[in-house]
């Protein structure tokens, strides 16, 4: 009994170990291929060539900004469509719904979190682009607003569920003191359940942020693909083409080694980054926010 | 006789679960003196204060029977105005929650919402309410940093000024020294000794020494049922039910 103690102590913390590590190296590796692939994309295409206003590869031009204004745009209406609905739906759960409802929509709306993107674009592609055509009077309902309200759908289970936790952790006396001095209910929610919860709210707000960006399915199939500079605010109601959409719909046609091959990986990159930034900041926030609680209390 | 500024006459209080926590109360409580609830764990005075400023409206009640008279008004009725009610029925939990503002903030957010805006009468209010709880000469510098910052007796006496600052008639106490050392505990009891010339007290003390120190008049709670009502000075000393005499006395608890 004691030399199989030995050996589980011996083998199992190795074991783990090495699960942890692995997580890091693959992580790693995919970067290092990334940019393996892409960065020589800086040498054989200038950067005058990257900066272009054109996406059309097949006569060379490479212009990527087309493609990062329109992950952006999509991502920025997703995310003013998903916040207020998400934190929206996360405050009714947690603090408004009797029991029973909450019971039903909590698993309601992860089984929604759970849902394939590409049904979600089915739906885009039959009643919302049909439907913002004739109602909004476009050309095609296959736009950047199709995206944003479809990407918005999917952002927000992440929301309400890391919302809701967070308003969930918000200690009981918060609210009763707050009703104790005469609050109402909507006013303890705004003044005090919700400002105490800010850090997790914030959370839940970066996550559905990098789930937007990093969304293929859906954009591909109803925001119309056109690789379009969107610089005024009515971009909104044209089509446009994002980041993942273009590597999704480009990588399997391209010969490898070849110059949009490389740009395309250089897309890679510039998304990967754009994701990092954006997880960086929502930790930066966290952080501050957790050092902030920890000076006041030491 | 001293005037009865509560009257609750035959509560009694479900939760949702099924657990029954207060039995055919029938309790006076009378103005301008402290009236202590007291008796073992699970004995329903944190439900009585509960009811008596309506927050057991946000929890899942199953049943709630009977009237609670302040100042003769059914305070149960549907219609009761219940933020006008919490104003004047003010409350202190055990646990002291202050909230995520400053402490000026904490003082001034029950007064803003009621409608309150002149900074004169904040200022007023806040230093007044300081003075109360004897807390004004250790804040005064620092009444913009975040109350969270105070230590735990401090916050315990905050949270007793912010709402001393909106001017309650009636104000319930559920063991607000009960996270004190015993200097900060003498604070707060002087203190409820000059509030109670112009405020109705309702204390649920944590021991039974304290009850016998401030108590006006004292409850003894038992599973959800009143078993003895009297002035302190008789209940502690000449206790008439034998399972008031031997709870004092520590023989159970
Ligand atoms: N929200 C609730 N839901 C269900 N049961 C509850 C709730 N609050 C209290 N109870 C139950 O009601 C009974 C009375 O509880 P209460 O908190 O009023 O006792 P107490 O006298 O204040 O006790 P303590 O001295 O421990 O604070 C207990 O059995 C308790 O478990
Ligand atoms: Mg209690």
């Amino acid at each position: 009994m004691n030399s199989k103690q030995n050996w589980q102590e011996f083998f199992i913390p190795r074991l783990i170990k090495a699960c942890g590590y692995s997580a890091i190296v693959f992580v790693a590796l995919i970067f290092f291929f990334l940019l393996r692939e892409g960065l020589p994309t800086l040498v054989e295409v200038p950067l005058k060539a990257l900066l272009d206003p054109r996406w059309y590869p097949i006569e060379e031009h490479f212009g990527i900004l087309p493609l990062i204004s329109g992950s952006l745009l999509v991502t920025v209406g997703a995310m003013l469509v998903a916040m207020p609905f998400g934190i929206g739906t996360a405050v009714f759960i947690s603090e408004i719904a009797p029991r029973w409802v909450r019971e039903i929509l909590k698993p309601l709306i992860e089984l929604l979190g759970g849902l394939p993107s590409v049904m979600l674009g089915f739906l885009g592609i039959l009643v919302l682009a049909p439907f913002l055509r004739v109602f909004l009077n476009l050309p095609t309902g296959l736009t950047a607003l199709a995206g944003s309200l479809l990407l918005g759908a999917i952002a927000v289970p992440t929301v309400v569920s890391i919302a809701e936790d967070a308003l969930d952790a918000v200690p009981r006396g918060y609210r009763e003191g707050a009703w104790a001095l005469g609050a109402t209910k909507w006013q303890t929610i705004w003044r005090v359940t919700l400002p105490a919860a800010k850090s997790g709210v914030l959370t839940a707000v970066m996550l559905g942020i990098g789930r937007s960006i990093g969304e293929t399915m859906t954009v591909m199939m109803v925001t119309g693909n056109a690789p379009v500079l969107a610089v005024k605010l009515n971009s909104i109601f044209s089509p446009v083409r994002t980041m993942t959409a273009t590597i999704a719909a480009e990588m399997g046609e391209v010969a490898s080694g070849s110059v949009h091959y490389r740009v395309l990986f250089f897309i890679g990159i510039v998304l990967f980054l754009i994701s990092l930034i954006v997880n960086i900041s929502a930790s930066a926030v966290i952080f501050r926010s957790k050092k902030r609680a920890e000076r006041i209390l030491s | 006789m001293p005037m009865v500024k509560i009257s609750i006459q035959a509560l009694s209080l479900q939760y949702a679960d099924g657990t029954e926590s207060l039995r055919g109360i029938n309790l006076d409580i009378h103005a301008n003196a402290i009236t202590v609830l007291f008796g073992p764990a699970g004995g329903g005075k944190s439900s009585l204060l509960r009811c008596l400023n309506r927050l057991n409206d946000l929890t899942e009640v199953r049943t709630l029977a009977g009237r609670i008279l302040v100042d003769g008004q059914d305070i149960l009725d549907p219609k009761t105005d219940v933020i006008a009610l919490r104003r004047k029925v003010g409350m202190v939990f055990a646990r002291p929650v202050v909230l995520p503002f400053s402490i000026r903030g904490n003082l001034t957010y029950g007064l803003e919402l009621a409608g309150e805006r002149r900074k004169s009468r904040l200022d007023e209010a806040v230093e007044t309410s300081l003075r109360q709880v004897a807390l004004w000469d250790e804040v005064k510098d620092r009444l913009d940093d975040p109350a969270i910052a105070l230590s735990g007796g401090q916050q315990q006496r905050l949270c007793l000024a912010r709402v001393l600052a909106l001017r309650p008639e009636v104000i319930l106490l559920d063991e607000p020294t009960s996270g004190l050392d015993p200097i900060s505990t003498g604070k707060v009891e002087a203190s409820l000794q000059e509030l109670k010339r112009n405020h109705t007290i309702i204390l649920v003390p944590h021991s039974i020494q304290q009850a016998a120190r401030v108590a006006d008049y004292a409850a003894f709670f038992l599973q959800g049922e009143l078993i003895e009502y009297a002035p302190g000075a008789d209940l502690f000393t000449a206790p008439r039910d034998k399972r008031t005499g031997d709870y004092i006395t520590g023989r159970f608890g």
